[in-house]
């Protein structure tokens, strides 16, 4: 559906897309995470062929972003970050306006606008000036520009920013339920987003690419050392030399623990060392209380603080 | 060149001039100074009048005493200085607006090509130019009602007026395709249209032939003759040609500038 070769961009002698490729199917939601200023928002204005790109190609739907824009932008829904809208005008009569400039037929106009403020949740504020809406709202109809005349692709420049924790839910619950329908591609700071919505996800740092996977894949990827929370009762220290004699176990590390009963321990075993069996051996010889015992997996936080300062 | 396009952004625009209240402002102040230099053009141009009744002398000018050079000409200067004020108030707003608030990134993420928003924009503009020089005919009503000043040089003034109004959009829709700052659209503006109503001050310090090359792009110059009852094809060419190259600079601008 998307595809991207080679795409660089300069701003003057600042690069601000450097030598990136990635393509994505049809009904995937792709996420671009990255620090500010990695460029994620320069790669979604050469998609939306707000921006022609240094050199390198990009194609939306099989047509060039630089040959056929008028093609692509067909294709496309766009909602730009910080949700720029004509602030003099009423929330319907915008939506109206953008539908015709997408070129819908002038009889499907009031309908389609209708139903799409509608699915969006904008029924209360339907005949407010867009100047007096709330900014959860704002970004509401911000979406819902980007979905009328119902577009292959959407394209979301951090969608959730500035929102409150019930809003930012909501929105989240829209774009789930767009995806069965449409290809999109959201960028965003903000990790939990990413392992909740997306089934790609692209790490960009400073212009370049840095991991391209599923969001599991990526946090197996930095498993390399499977970890341990254990919770027990017992002497701390005792403990503590207890466990880093056991084979297999390369590090323990003491953690803060809920109660004042027990100790917590995160351990981190040797690739391919498995040292549950004797852990829960000495465990049962010492006569130990067991409280909790957990694998803990590599967060996305922690892939991406990796990855990201691996580059650095 | 898609129509629909044009006429909606064509609208949209038109609305916000009314919704905002710039239109009206605007026109209010324009109409405002143009009627009290009328009022004055007629004020001394019936003193005049009412001397040469007594003074034979006087009575002999047969220019003063004749309505069209002394109030229907000057009049068309005075608006067209006006006129010169108030469009960069009208056009600093048309594209800087929309690339200071972002709304011209979102505009052509649709489907639209770059010069229906250019021609949209400077139709938009003209409508609301043409609503505040519409009102100033009163003033040559009240002078056919009155007395009896030949008509057509009237109407090519007017014609004129249209045209030279129309550069002034193109210069200042150019100024405002070059920053996202409206004052500096303002101000840039202002310097391009001062800089071309000048020139002719020069004539007189240069050779006769760039004086005569001076006094052709000078943009006033062609109001003159028009505002004389000659409708002579090459003034309208003149603007016309201006408009198409500033609408022409216009769209290079937003094709280039692209942040």
């Amino acid at each position: 559906m998307i595809t991207v070769e080679k795409l660089v961009k300069d701003y003057g002698s600042h690069r601000a897309i450097d030598d990136i490729s990635f393509s994505m199917e049809e009904g995937e939601i792709l996420g671009f995470l990255g620090p500010n200023g990695a460029g994620k928002t320069t790669m979604m204005r050469i998609l939306t062929c707000c921006m022609p790109s240094t050199s390198g190609r990009a194609t939306v739907a099989g047509f060039d972003c630089l040959e056929d824009p008028l093609e692509v932008r067909r294709r496309i829904g766009y909602l730009p970050e910080r949700v720029p809208l004509y602030d003099d005008m009423r929330v319907s009569d915008y939506l109206a306006f953008v539908a015709g400039m997408k070129g819908m037929a002038s009889d499907l106009i009031s309908q389609s606008v209708k139903r799409t403020a509608e699915d969006c949740g904008l029924d209360d504020v339907y005949d407010r000036r867009i100047s007096n809406i709330s900014r959860g709202y704002r970004q509401r109809v911000g979406l819902a520009q980007a979905l009328l005349n119902d577009p292959e692709v959407l394209i979301l420049d951090e969608p959730t920013v500035g929102l409150d924790p019930g809003q930012i839910k909501e929105i989240r619950g829209l774009i789930k339920n767009l995806s069965d329908r449409h290809t999109i591609i959201l960028s965003t700071h903000i990790l939990p987003e990413v392992s909740l919505l997306c089934s790609k996800v692209v790490i960009i740092n400073q212009g370049k690419l840095v991991a391209m996977d599923t969001p599991e894949n990526l946090s197996a990827q930095v498993d390399d050392s499977s970890r341990l929370m254990l919770r027990l009762g017992g002497p701390v220290d005792q403990v503590e030399e207890a466990l880093g004699r056991v084979p297999g176990v390369i590090n323990v590390q003491r953690e803060e623990s809920p109660d004042s009963d027990s100790n917590a321990f995160s351990l981190d075993f040797a690739a391919g060392q498995n040292a549950r069996k004797d852990l829960q051996l000495l465990i049962a010889e010492k006569g130990w209380d067991l409280m909790e015992m957990r694998n803990l997996s590599a967060s996305l936080e922690d892939v991406f603080i990796k990855l990201v300062t691996r580059e650095d | 060149m898609n129509i629909r396009s044009i006429g909606l952004i064509y609208r949209r625009e038109l609305g916000s001039y009314f919704s905002s209240h710039i239109a009206y402002v605007v026109i209010a102040v324009f109409l405002l100074v143009t009627g009290y230099f009328f009022y004055n053009l007629l004020a001394s141009f019936s003193v005049i009048s009412f001397q040469a009744q007594t003074n034979a002398m006087l009575a002999r000018q047969a220019n003063l005493l004749n309505i069209n050079e002394t109030v229907v000409r000057p009049l068309f200067g005075n608006i067209s200085i006006v006129m010169l004020l108030m469009t960069p108030f009208l056009t600093m707003r048309l594209i800087a607006e929309e690339r200071k608030s972002r709304t011209l990134e979102l505009l052509r993420s649709y489907p639209v090509s770059d010069i229906d928003v250019i021609l949209a924009k400077y139709f938009a503009c003209m409508t609301v130019l043409l609503a505040m020089i519409l009102p100033t005919l009163i003033y040559p009503i009240f002078l056919v009602t009155l007395g009896d000043p030949e008509v057509m040089p009237i109407a090519t003034g007017y014609l004129g007026l249209i045209l030279l109004g129309g550069t002034f959009i193109a210069v200042g829709l150019f100024a405002s395709s070059i920053t996202e700052n409206q004052i500096v659209a303002a101000s840039v503006s202002f310097g391009l249209l001062f800089c071309f109503w000048l020139l002719s001050y020069s004539v007189a310090f240069v050779s006769a032939g760039f004086g005569r090359f001076l006094t052709y792009i000078a943009i006033n110059e062609h109001l003159e003759s028009l505002a004389k009852g000659v409708l002579d094809s090459e003034d309208i060419i003149y603007y016309l040609g201006l408009i198409a190259l500033f609408l022409f600079l216009s769209l290079r601008s937003m094709e280039s500038k692209q942040w």
